[in-house]
């Protein structure tokens, strides 16, 4: 896993070209925009609300009706999975904002520093990644309750030390350069070169690193849901939905194939579309190909 | 070389310790009264102060902790609120199902992981590299517990192959035991090593890439030779990296694993620990876990050294 961090001189209209050829970036584009849109038509609209129960529909097979099926309270799948897509890409996309949010600024920092606050830094993300993810969500339930929030929070713990190393080994590989000598040479300070020098340049290795985070998000955020602590009924989930599906496997298999394909689909197009970012912009994986 | 795993080994009883103060302090925070829960909501005041008193729960913060911590050491890790049965019988009968099952989905994606990585490596952009990285790509997007699920609607309830659920315990023999673990270990290998081939082939790809990969073909060893014996061994090192926080995250995933099988492991016993406040076993199990993961870092530390020799050299 090397990280290359220098972009060589390339427009605009260069990098755009050749992601255009990048198949995984556009297959994964494409998926991507497209779970994202159907979240955001569930606002406007639904095929059915998912809040009315009809108990007469119950279980029913998938139908020109019911596209889906109906799940054991009459409610139409489809409806709840465009909900639910609400739901996966609010608790990923907050967790991944939490762990850019804190833990870049103190990779950079361990990375100016170095030293003691480098080592201290390492060892309390040791500490961190020594609590698997769904380990702590367990403990922060057993605290909180559960719950959407506390999903993300759980989520977004995690994400921190990820985000920490990444952005650190980045920023490592970026101050022996000449041009950040030149700007300690014009007198800029470690926080003005980290904002305004650093930053820039480990910036793609941040967005392909969450993107890989934002699909684990999404696979945690359905784990979670699945065995309870993550978003509460009423709110469709779609980790809940193949919960209320397992002992309903025989008789109505739909209920369970449907969520799963929703999960499978969104994590297939954000790990295509990082791969492809991270082909675009990485000469290095490019020869490889 | 000593150095090094020194350090390591420092490093590893460090975060240890630190792990044992954040649990502890978790579970200090946490509502409930243990004592008063064990008592029910009859008991008076005084009986409930008594028993506090018992359980060393009115002791200083700080002997507490050290108190824990030291029968951590020596497996003491106390009473069952609600069982009444000392922690360590409780976890010892449910390790007895964690374990082998992280084991076999371990070795499960292990061994479909690296002749899958070795055969996309060698044939990299062709056909066969193609299909199977297509694959992977699709099984790392597949939810374990999910696949589970398609798992026992196609071989247990279709194929009546294998039970849905449940586990006999060993003492009904191995056979059925085993045979109860097969789904649930491969729904947790597979995502896996769905993972581990994707590593497994890019490490590749760039040892091939290396000067003494074509010094080795060129004084005329065989491609196959070259690439199992110098090629692979020193792909190991992210492919060790990943099987390491892989096995952490097995151990973690038997948690959910275990509820879609209705398992009697160390999972299921924590979810029921947490509905019932049964918090000594609560920090128990979490603790367990950490020191597993923990352990298991430092071995695929001390493995580095073994596989690279140039570590053995540096601090």
């Amino acid at each position: 896993m090397t990280m290359r961090v220098d972009l060589p001189e390339e427009t605009i209209a260069g990098v755009l070209a050749k992601a255009f050829g990048n198949r995984s970036f556009l297959i994964g584009l494409i998926i991507t925009s497209a779970v994202v849109a159907v979240a955001l038509l569930s606002f406007l609209w639904t095929p059915y609300d998912v809040t009315r129960l009809v108990i007469a529909d119950r279980t029913q097979a998938p139908s020109p009706a019911h596209w889906f099926g109906t799940d054991h309270f009459g409610r139409d799948i489809l409806s709840m999975i465009m909900v639910g897509a609400r739901n996966s890409i609010a608790v990923a996309l907050v967790a991944v904002g939490i762990g850019m949010g804190i833990g870049v600024p103190l990779g950079a920092f361990a990375a100016a520093r170095g030293g003691m606050a480098d080592e201290a830094l390492m060892r309390v993300n040791d500490l961190v990644f020594a609590f698997p993810a769904l380990l702590s969500a367990v403990m922060i339930t057993a605290i909180f309750g559960p719950g959407a929030v506390n999903a993300i929070i759980a989520i977004g713990i995690f994400n921190i030390p990820v985000f920490a190393r990444v952005a650190r080994a980045g920023a490592l590989a970026i101050w022996p350069r000449e041009f950040i000598l030149a700007a300690r040479a014009a007198g800029k300070g470690m926080t003005r070169i980290s904002i305004e020098h650093i930053l820039p340049n480990i910036a793609t290795l941040l967005l392909v690193q969450g993107t890989i985070q934002f699909a684990l998000g999404i696979l945690a955020e359905a784990g979670l849901s699945y065995v309870g602590l993550g978003a509460q009924p009423p709110m469709p989930s779609w980790g809940r939905m193949l919960f209320d599906a397992q002992t309903r496997m025989v008789t109505a298999p739909w209920m369970a194939i449907f969520p799963g394909m929703a999960i499978v689909i969104t994590v297939l197009g954000l790990n295509l579309l990082g791969d492809g970012i991270a082909d675009i912009l990485d000469p290095k994986s490019r020869r490889r190909r | 070389m000593t150095a090094y795993l020194l350090k390591r080994l420092i490093i590893a009883a460090l975060t240890l310790v630190l792990a044992s103060i954040v649990v502890f302090a978790v579970m200090e925070i946490l509502p409930g009264d243990p004592a008063r829960l064990m008592l029910g909501l009859n008991a008076s005041a005084d009986q409930v102060e008594v028993l506090r008193n018992q359980m060393g729960l009115n002791a200083p913060l700080i002997p507490r902790y050290l108190h824990w911590a030291g029968g951590l050491l020596s497996l003491d890790f106390g009473r069952s609120y609600t069982y009444s049965v000392p922690v360590i019988d409780l976890v010892r009968e449910r390790i007895a199902v964690s374990l082998p099952l992280a084991l076999i989905a371990l070795a499960l994606s292990t061994i479909i992981a690296i002749p899958v990585g070795v055969f996309s490596a060698s044939r990299q952009g062709r056909a066969g590299d193609t299909l199977a990285m297509g694959a992977a790509q699709l099984g790392v997007a597949v939810p374990n517990f999910w696949f589970a699920l398609i798992l026992i609607y196609v071989f247990a309830v279709w194929l009546r192959l294998v039970p849905a659920g449940g586990f006999p315990g060993w003492s009904a023999g191995i056979w059925p035991a085993l045979k109860s673990l097969i789904l649930p270990a491969v729904a947790l290998a597979l995502p896996q090593a769905a993972i581990l081939g994707r590593v497994a082939r890019s490490a590749l790809i760039e040892v091939l890439n290396e000067d003494y990969i074509r010094t080795a073909r060129a004084k005329g060893l065989p491609y196959r030779a070259v690439l199992w014996r110098h090629a692979l061994r020193n792909a190991m090192i992210p492919v060790l990296t990943i099987l390491g926080l892989q096995f952490a995250f097995l151990l973690a995933g038997t948690i959910i694993i275990e509820n879609v099988f209705y398992l009697p492991g160390l999972g299921r016993l924590i979810f029921q620990a947490i509905t019932q406040r049964d918090l000594i076993v609560v920090e128990s199990i979490v603790m367990l876990l950490v020191a597993a993961v923990i352990l298991i870092n430092l071995i695929v530390d001390f493995s580095y050294a073994i596989v690279d020799p140039r570590l053995r050299g540096r601090q």
